[in-house]
């Protein structure tokens, strides 16, 4: 009995590990792509260090550009543990985004105590319904989420540059030939308040305390267990009484409402104004998509999510260094970031092997009882 | 303002540049269509199509050699391919998401390569319209259809050999099978995985044209980014032609003739902000999407990996 907790807690422990050992793997290619562009990857991963961590500055840079990934990450948390794979991080980040930034140009005179959770809750409401329609058009009209997410991203960056340029353009940008995509400055009053003389802002905290109330949502309310039950077998939560239609809506609801917020927190945190550069990701920096790609790296789940978020918000902070110091264009950390994807996904494989032989060991040693046939939904990934 | 749409000259325009702009719709959908039909959703079309276009721009540029940029980006194309079968077949790992992988990584390439070895953007002379003689005069017609280079002769071409392989051959009854039943064809002794890494990367290869298409055939410059979600279109019309080639090449020429007419709109001035004018294929594929996937069941392994014995 000793020996059997043991060797379980040692292959917990492999299965925690798997994402480092596949994110190794992925910069071992990122550092032979280094060399071949004629850069010493030791100097850029050093440069890449100190850009993300050598300085105060630098390491609350670092927690800033984790921000918004954590925020994504935790709704991909519940959308993919509910088995909806929502690509539209990017669109729902834009929407809560411009919803925040709408309500703190409308009303610039009222009191930052309260525009500032309103406006949260607006950006909130904003990314979840620009979730919750790709999860009607899945639940309902049977629609893949993927591409209606992908479609979405599109619409609202186009959106998105139609309302900057024009509708809620900066008077000052309107009048001058440049005209840059950005609206005015909201008001010094809703800034939100800085934790150090930094550039952390409360939005971090936000995001952490969240990160808590996601686990508790997931694995302690009636509500986390249905969206995870349907992910893990839809036949059979419709056997058991769960309205599966309903769940998928609120999955993708609920995980556009975190991009949402990821938008707001992005104006009202740090740049306190909605800017963009006319290219699709010139909002968003992509963290619609590496918000995917921390939270699976957290294996899905919203603690794990922390750590993930602060390692790729290092990774993306550090790129710029890297750009400084051995020239090599900050692109290779957009590339790298899909390679960690690929490596993290195919490493999958290894931990549902372990998962099947654990299965079938406890089944043979129990030869007498009935086999665990519910397992899922009692599943102890939630515990780690 | 809009009469000006109504002219001759304008409509034959607007028609000749919406089969051309299908060109790289179909390389790409049609090359979906294999490796779905087979199973397996590659959503990594866009990183594929980046990294095709690239390459077939910078050796085209570099050789002066069109052909060579061709079969360069083709090369890429298969090396994209096979790793991605690679991951969806041995490794088995989640289409949905190693597919979003792919497409980061081409694009990041793409965008590094470009920035590190061109610098700013160039252009090349890119295939020439070839003019099919006798039916080339044919008024109207000819201006629409047969004054085009040949990589869009190639695609046309391409849908009809697709038909004819899906549906007149064996391997087409094999790459069928193996997206319908795995098992049962595993059982009638088909490879499955064989059959799989074939169609894989076959579209990887097919993306890499489309993108190629792009850089030296239709726009003659690499961009950052150029095909700007042009891949995902692909693969939702691959879903909105019902995984048929014929009618996946329907949707393809709607949306180019949609993006023609709203190319024409900006050129000629009509008060449509350009950025809704940008928006309606999008808006056009979920409404699509809508309407045809209902009536349409999509292969039954598709997403799912094969492991013998389950």
């Amino acid at each position: 009995m000793e020996r059997w907790r043991h060797s379980e807690a040692l292959s917990k422990l492999v299965d925690t590990l798997l994402p480092v050992f596949a994110t190794l793997a992925a910069l071992a290619i990122g550092a032979i792509m280094l060399l071949l562009l004629g850069a010493n990857p030791l100097e850029a991963f050093g440069a890449l260090i100190d850009g993300a961590f050598g300085s105060v500055n630098a390491l609350a840079d670092t927690l800033v550009k984790a921000t918004p990934l954590l925020l994504i990450g935790l709704g991909i948390c519940i959308s993919f543990r509910g088995n909806v794979i929502n690509i539209g991080g990017e669109g729902q980040m834009i929407i809560g985004a411009l919803s925040a930034t709408a309500l703190g140009l409308a009303f610039p005179e009222s009191p930052g105590i309260v525009m500032i959770p309103l406006a949260m809750i607006i950006g909130f409401l904003g990314g979840a319904i620009w979730g919750g329609i790709p999860g009607a058009l899945k639940a309902y009209f049977n629609v893949n989420e993927i591409l209606s997410t992908i479609m979405m991203n599109a619409i609202a960056v186009q959106l998105m540059n139609f309302l900057l340029s024009g509708p809620m353009i900066d008077p000052v940008q309107a009048s001058k030939a440049s005209k840059i995509p950005q609206t005015a400055r909201l008001a010094n009053d809703f800034d939100l308040p800085r934790l150090i003389p930094t550039r952390l802002h409360l939005g971090t905290l936000i995001a952490v305390v969240l990160a808590v109330l996601v686990y508790i949502l997931l694995w302690r309310t009636t509500l986390g267990y249905r969206i995870r039950a349907v992910g893990q077998n839809p036949h059979a939560s419709r056997y058991a009484g769960i309205d599966v239609k309903k769940q998928v809506v609120l999955a993708l609801f609920l995980s556009g409402a975190f991009a949402g917020l990821a938008g707001a927190t992005q104006v009202f945190g740090v740049n306190h104004r909605m800017i963009t550069d006319g290219s699709a990701t010139g909002f968003t920096g992509s963290a619609g998509f590496n918000g995917i790609v921390a939270a699976l790296f957290g294996q899905l789940h919203p603690i794990g999510t922390i750590p993930a978020a602060f390692l790729f918000g290092a990774l993306l902070v550090g790129a710029n260094k890297i750009q400084r110091v051995v020239q090599v264009p900050s692109a290779v950390i957009i590339a790298l970031n899909g390679l960690v994807v690929v490596f993290v996904v195919s490493s999958e494989i290894w931990r549902r092997r372990r998962e099947q032989k654990r299965l079938t060991d406890a089944m043979i040693s129990k030869e007498d009882k009935p086999p665990p046939q519910l397992e899922p939904l009692t599943d102890t990934e939630g515990e780690a | 303002m809009i009469d000006q749409l109504f002219t001759e000259a304008v409509l034959v325009g607007i028609l000749a540049s919406g089969i051309r702009l299908a060109t790289p719709y179909l390389y790409a959908s049609i090359g979906e269509t294999f490796s779905q039909r087979s199973g397996v959703l590659n959503l990594g079309v866009e990183g594929q199509m980046l990294l095709g276009a690239f390459t077939a721009f910078y050796i085209s540029f570099n050789t002066g050699n069109l052909w060579f940029g061709l079969l360069a980006a083709m090369m890429v194309g298969l090396l994209m391919g096979l790793a991605m079968a690679f991951v969806s077949i041995n490794l088995q790992a989640e289409q949905g998401i190693s597919g979003i992988g792919f497409y980061l990584f081409g694009l990041g390439l793409s965008d590094l390569l470009f920035q590190k070895l061109l610098g700013t953007v160039e252009t090349v002379s890119g295939f020439r319209p070839i003019h099919i003689p006798w039916l080339s005069d044919v008024p109207i017609i000819g201006k629409i259809f047969f004054s085009q280079n040949i990589l869009v002769y190639g695609a046309y071409l391409l849908v009809v050999i697709a038909w004819f392989v899906m549906n007149k051959t064996t391997l087409g009854l094999k790459i069928k099978a193996v997206g319908e039943s795995p098992q049962a064809a595993d059982s009638l002794g088909v490879s499955v995985s064989k059959v799989r890494y074939f169609t894989v990367s076959l579209g990887g290869v097919f993306s890499a044209i489309a993108g190629a298409s792009l850089s030296i055939a239709l726009l003659n410059v690499f961009q950052q980014n150029m095909t700007s979600g042009l891949g995902f279109i692909a693969v939702a019309l691959v879903y909105f032609g019902g995984w048929r080639p014929f009618a996946v090449m329907g949707g393809a020429l709607l949306f180019s003739m949609v993006n023609s007419l709203q190319l024409w709109v900006q050129v000629l001035n009509i008060p449509i902000p350009s950025d809704f004018a940008v928006m309606m294929p999008y808006v056009l594929t979920i409404i699509a999407l809508v309407i045809t996937v209902q009536r349409v069941r999509q292969p039954s392994a598709l997403t799912k990996p094969f492991e013998r014995g389950h």
